[in-house]
């Protein structure tokens, strides 16, 4: 229990949401005698969500938006309480899970400064000794006698973030501060995360940012419509947040050189042969179970633009893949006429069970190629065309 | 001792402190008179109030140095408004603080009763000012005048944490509490002499209510003894012990209420 940083045990949290706010002693006055019918809905916001982090730790916390990850930070910081469950901690936590909390415009950003120290427990003897330090680290040393209102928001960032990482404390919380800023002062933020990660502090860490997880943390949870979805490495986690959004279909979330699925058969070869009347998608999957209920598919798309130009699978053409047994290696071929015009494209390569609900694996940009010896078109397509007069 | 400790910790003070001037900092933010306004507002109310119903009405002619008691009368009374209606509004002003970070709830009400202890402070100051232009007699009875100030100020706290929380719930509270407040300054005989209720047991009713107690008290500790006390009403029977238990009760119920509420605050602003 001792190398026992946070311990969440079964940690439940309703909200009651009215339904009209009911924010009016009229409003209570109609409910009482409604016997408190209209007033509430609850909302199960966090259900049963059980887990521990260690000591040392760089935890992450994924889920999409709504998913209830702020509002477990929000009870990990003390600032909700649990319906039910209870959650232990084990030394100092920083209060705060936002940057710049309790700014306030119409002071000046040295005033500010105090402001937010006192939030974070310190006195003004310990605020006036660090004080320029701070200013120096924002680089805002012309600007602390101006109101914050005259700030950019980049500024006011890296004021609160130099504040921020003066907060002494053994266990910190982090909502989404990747979010804003600069690349600057991502840097700067980087830069700190990795101070922290050596050091050994135990940090938790909720964003959007895949590339944070894997860079930072040494092990991640996601949740899912406030249920613990998974808690493992960091790896298993980014993958399985991308998977998410793959459920969705829309294209928008697909960003290049992603992969989803399960992971039980892979994508491990995929090429594109181009002739003048012919493309030959050739791919090569790996097994990494028995499965038998299968479906093949492919999508080529323009890879700027990420507008489909073709697209099927064994299912739409009513074939029923065979089924492959583990450690199976299977090359399919697809021939479609080349009616591409110029451009670079790319193909992902897909492989799901024949409801298509389950998706193994789906790789974006397995095979990026470039077409240039068609004549031109503005049509969006540019199949061989033939002319002659008629008689 | 060791709840005082921990209720008067390191981190408490500083930012009690923190909020307080940040308080009032922002409170005459782009006047020109700025600070000068927490005088020159009950100084302005006094002299309408001193010409309608001292100069033209001919109230408190029986009272020796009539204007120093009505002044004292409203710095007092403006006090328990000032701070009443401020700390009213503080927990769901500071909203965005309880939803971002955790720190004491209470100390939010707190930092708005020290904001107006504050300026009833300022405003003593010229009330003594004013003793002294009309020579008043300073009795060895202005001693009490703290410890009356004391009641005054645990009443106003229990109704601020009970109204502060409430207010998070239910937003009439603050149209309800200005027409009580409204209602509360003509039950309360701060124009009026009580020499002019003739009634007795509507004179014994007024003094149920604490300022109506505290303020007589005040000014017959401080101005003249002429003022008429609970003491005088009741000729010294247990009744006279009534108010204080009502602070009392109002105290420990505004502290329970609040306490109730604290752990939800965040969620239900």
């Amino acid at each position: 229990m001792d190398d026992v940083a946070i311990k969440v045990d079964h940690v439940s949290k309703t909200f009651k949401l009215p339904h009209e706010k009911q924010s009016s002693v009229k409003g209570a006055l109609i409910s009482v005698f409604d016997g408190g019918k209209r007033t509430y809905e609850t909302q199960q916001v966090l259900r049963g969500v059980s887990f521990d982090i260690k000591k040392g730790e760089f935890f992450g916390i994924v889920g999409r938006n709504g998913s209830g990850k702020s509002t477990l930070l929000k009870m990990l910081a003390g600032i909700y309480t649990p319906t039910e469950g209870k959650i232990t901690v084990n030394g100092k936590l920083t209060p705060f899970i936002e940057l710049g909390v309790g700014f306030n415009p119409e002071l000046t950003g040295r005033e500010n400064v105090f402001l937010n120290g006192a939030l974070l427990g310190f006195s003004r003897s310990e605020m006036l000794a660090m004080y320029d330090d701070i200013v120096k680290f924002a680089e805002l040393e012309k600007f602390m006698d101006q109101k914050l209102k005259n700030y950019s928001s980049g500024m006011q960032v890296r004021l609160a973030f130099s504040i921020a990482i003066r907060a002494q404390s053994d266990i910190l919380l982090l909502d989404e501060v990747l979010a804003v800023g600069d690349a600057a002062f991502q840097k700067k933020c980087y830069d700190y995360f990795t101070e922290l990660k050596r050091n050994g502090q135990t940090v938790i860490l909720v964003t959007h940012d895949m590339g944070a997880i894997r860079q930072y943390c040494t092990r991640a949870m996601m949740i899912n419509d406030g249920k613990l979805v998974k808690v493992g490495d960091v790896e298993t986690i980014a993958q399985a947040y991308i998977a998410l959004f793959s459920d969705d279909r829309s294209a928008n979330d697909r960003d290049s050189q992603e992969r989803w699925g399960n992971g039980k058969q892979k994508t491990i070869d995929a090429r594109v042969d181009v002739s003048d009347k012919q493309l030959t998608i050739t791919i090569t999957f790996q097994a990494y179970e028995d499965i038998d209920s299968l479906l093949y598919g492919f999508t080529l798309y323009e890879k700027t633009s990420k507008i489909n130009v073709l697209e099927s699978n064994t299912k739409r053409l009513g074939i029923v893949s065979q089924a492959v047994k583990k450690g199976e290696k299977t090359t399919i071929i697809w021939k479609v006429p080349n009616i591409l015009r110029n451009g670079e494209y790319a193909i992902s390569s897909a492989t799901c069970d024949e409801s298509a609900l389950t998706y193994y694996d789906w790789l974006n940009d397995a095979f990026v190629f470039t077409i240039s010896n068609k004549v031109e078109t503005a049509g969006a397509v540019n199949p061989e065309v033939h002319f002659s007069y008629g008689k | 001792m060791r709840l005082f400790n921990r209720i008067f910790s390191k981190q408490n003070r500083a930012l009690l402190s923190e909020l307080v001037r940040t308080d009032f900092k922002l409170r005459y933010q782009g006047s020109f008179l700025g600070y000068a306004w927490s005088l020159l507002r009950p100084l302005l109310l006094f002299v309408i109030l001193y010409v309608v119903f001292v100069r033209f009405l001919k109230l408190g002619n029986d009272i020796p140095h009539y204007p120093v008691y009505l002044l004292l009368g409203i710095v007092v009374w403006n006090f328990f408004t000032e701070m009443t209606v401020q700390s009213l509004g503080s927990i769901v002003g500071r909203g965005d603080l309880i939803r971002k970070i955790r720190i004491p709830r209470w100390l939010i009400v707190f930092s708005s009763s020290i904001s107006a202890l504050i300026n009833l402070g300022l405003n003593l100051i010229v009330v003594a000012i004013f003793m002294v232009i009309n020579h008043v007699d300073v009795y060895g009875t202005v001693l009490f005048a703290p410890l009356l100030l004391v009641e005054v100020y645990l009443f106003a706290l229990g109704i601020s944490l009970f109204l502060s929380a409430l207010f998070v719930k239910f937003r009439d509270i603050g149209y309800i509490w200005e027409v009580m407040l409204q209602a509360g300054f003509y039950l309360t005989p701060i124009l009026y002499p009580l020499s002019r209720i003739t009634n007795a047991t509507l004179q014994k009713l007024i003094f149920m209510n604490p300022m109506a107690q505290a303020i007589q008290d005040i000014r017959y500790s401080a101005v003249t003894h002429k003022s008429i006390t609970i003491h005088h009403i009741f000729d010294g029977g247990w009744y006279m012990f009534i108010p204080y238990g009502i602070v009392l009760l109002m105290l420990v119920g505004g502290l329970t209420y609040f306490k109730s509420q604290a752990s939800s605050f965040a969620e239900n602003i």
